[in-house]
């Protein structure tokens, strides 16, 4: 469990990148943070691993507060996959996902033989393992990425816009693949990005920010979109520009759902009340 | 003495009695690389550890800078002559001269092999739980290690040029010719010497170029 009391963190020179934030985050739960650029978000997360320290207010994981945690040791236990894979460029794929593990003071061995089964488990192919990242695509290093970042089996994942650099097309496999990997592993996961969509998708719960880290609302990606709680968070999902409005018009005794501009988005079937996905998610 | 003085320096270097003995060629290279490598040790000592820091920490960095400018500029020459009239004839004045000479380079080779490190690469580094020793010497160092070499290179031409300088003030090297000569008017002899040193100094210089190129990091784009 992740506990925000009333963080607040000022820069020297004054500025108010959070200016008073609690939140607390459940085990095996994913909390996605959500803002436009400079709504501090990443800082937010980045205080969890004490790579920012708050100016005043508490951050505890399981009941502790992290400012009695020595940072090295704290950062060595939480997974953190970032931006543009952050990889070690000198080092190969393999060295890079056993970074943390080697750390921690596991055999190269032993850390070895897990990088191998992590390379599978996140879908990449064994013969990659010698290779170095710059030889890589984009979508395999942040694969690679998202291997290290789960090395050393950490309870908590933080996930800094991880697939905000590659295209579109790999980031929608990419976040279905971290769906399964969660539904297996379970972890506690906090993700960043500025992609409504890719929150609705990966958060059990998403906390939409406006400029300064002030909470616009916190919710489940289904009571955002049934009650945006003002005129901001229903810009910020789209509301109010009618993409996400989606009505049912009986075509050959089938329901097709079309949205506002009358462009067909899916079939509606009969499970699909029952269905726990967001609305803006269509059966296809 | 008529001629072409540059063939017969030509003939000066031929000649078999100048590769022989405590004053032959071979000897006198021998203690002109010696004075080279004792003057960049002494001043790796010193620079590299204090560059590294500056460019992990980032303090003290226009001081630093400044510094090493200003050390730059003071003429080699006359820091011979004064640490000579302050500490006498000997090895230890133009030591301390090359010191200062090789100084600067090997600061800023090592303070820009630690600044080139990409910040998000380093921010990395940190956040899986690096302690700042370990970024330092096992992202930093490895990914700067051509410009680390890169100021050894600079500062090692520049000692080895210079290090003629030694026999000035009664000391050996191939600065004895230079010196001599100049003294007894044996311009051959002169210009001899003064080829050595050139052809020392372009030796080393690709030699390290190449040390430079090797060490480049696998994986890396190099700089």
């Amino acid at each position: 469990m992740i506990g925000f009391e009333n963080v607040r963190k000022e820069y020297p020179g004054g500025t108010l990148a959070v200016e008073d934030f609690s939140l607390e985050i459940a085990s095996h739960e994913s909390v996605v943070l959500v803002g436009t650029s400079g709504s501090g978000k990443t800082t937010l997360m980045r205080m969890i691993n004490r790579m920012v320290d708050p100016t005043s207010g508490r951050i505890t994981i399981d009941g502790d507060d992290v400012a009695s945690l020595d940072p090295v040791r704290l950062r060595r236990s939480v997974g953190y996959v970032m931006q543009a894979s952050g990889l070690l460029p000198h080092r190969t794929v393999l060295d890079n996902i056993t970074t943390v593990p080697v750390l921690r003071g596991i055999s190269k061995r032993d850390a070895r033989t897990r990088a191998h089964e992590l390379m599978e488990t996140v879908g990449l192919e064994a013969a990659l393992a010698v290779r170095y990242p710059a030889q890589l695509s984009g979508g395999q290093q942040q694969r690679v990425g998202v291997a290290r970042g789960l090395a050393a089996d950490p309870n908590i994942l933080l996930m800094d816009e991880p697939f905000g650099a590659v295209d579109p097309i790999v980031r929608g496999e990419l976040q279905q693949e971290l769906m399964h990997l969660q539904r297996d592993l379970k972890k506690t996961i906090v993700f960043v990005t500025h992609d409504i969509d890719e929150a609705f998708l990966i958060g059990d719960r998403v906390v939409i920010l406006r400029p300064g880290c002030v909470v616009a609302q916190i919710g489940t990606p289904q009571e955002i979109l049934a009650d945006p709680a003002d005129d901001f968070v229903a810009s910020f999902v789209g509301a109010d520009r009618g993409t996400r409005s989606l009505h049912v018009e009986r075509v050959d005794g089938r329901d097709i759902v079309v949205d506002a501009d009358g462009r067909a988005a899916g079939v509606l079937t009969a499970h699909a009340a029952a269905r726990s996905g967001p609305a803006g998610e269509t059966p296809s | 003495m008529t001629g072409n003085p540059f063939l017969q320096a030509l003939a000066w270097l031929a000649e078999a009695a100048h590769w022989s003995g405590p004053s032959g060629i071979p000897m006198r290279t021998l203690e002109h690389l010696g004075y080279t490598a004792l003057g960049v040790f002494v001043a790796a000592l010193i620079a590299v550890p204090l560059g590294l820091l500056v460019g992990h920490t980032g303090v003290g960095k226009s001081v630093a800078i400044a510094s090493a400018g200003a050390a730059r500029a003071l003429p080699t020459l006359g820091l011979v002559t004064l640490f000579a009239l302050l500490l006498g004839i000997g090895l230890t004045a133009p030591l301390l001269a090359f010191v200062v000479l090789a100084v600067p380079s090997l600061l800023a080779g090592a303070y820009s092999a630690v600044e080139s490190a990409d910040p998000a690469t380093v921010d990395a580094a940190r956040a899986q739980g690096m302690t700042e020793w370990q970024i330092l010497t096992k992202v930093e160092i490895p990914l700067g290690v051509p410009l680390i070499v890169g100021g050894f290179r600079g500062a090692t031409v520049q000692v080895v040029a210079t290090a003629m300088l030694a026999a000035y003030v009664g000391n050996g090297g191939l600065g004895r010719y230079i010196f001599l000569g100049l003294t007894s008017q044996d311009y051959p002899q002169m210009i001899a010497g003064s080829l050595l040193v050139i052809a020392l100094a372009l030796l080393l210089d690709l030699a390290l170029l190449l040390l430079q190129r090797v060490t480049a990091p696998r994986g890396a784009k190099t700089a």
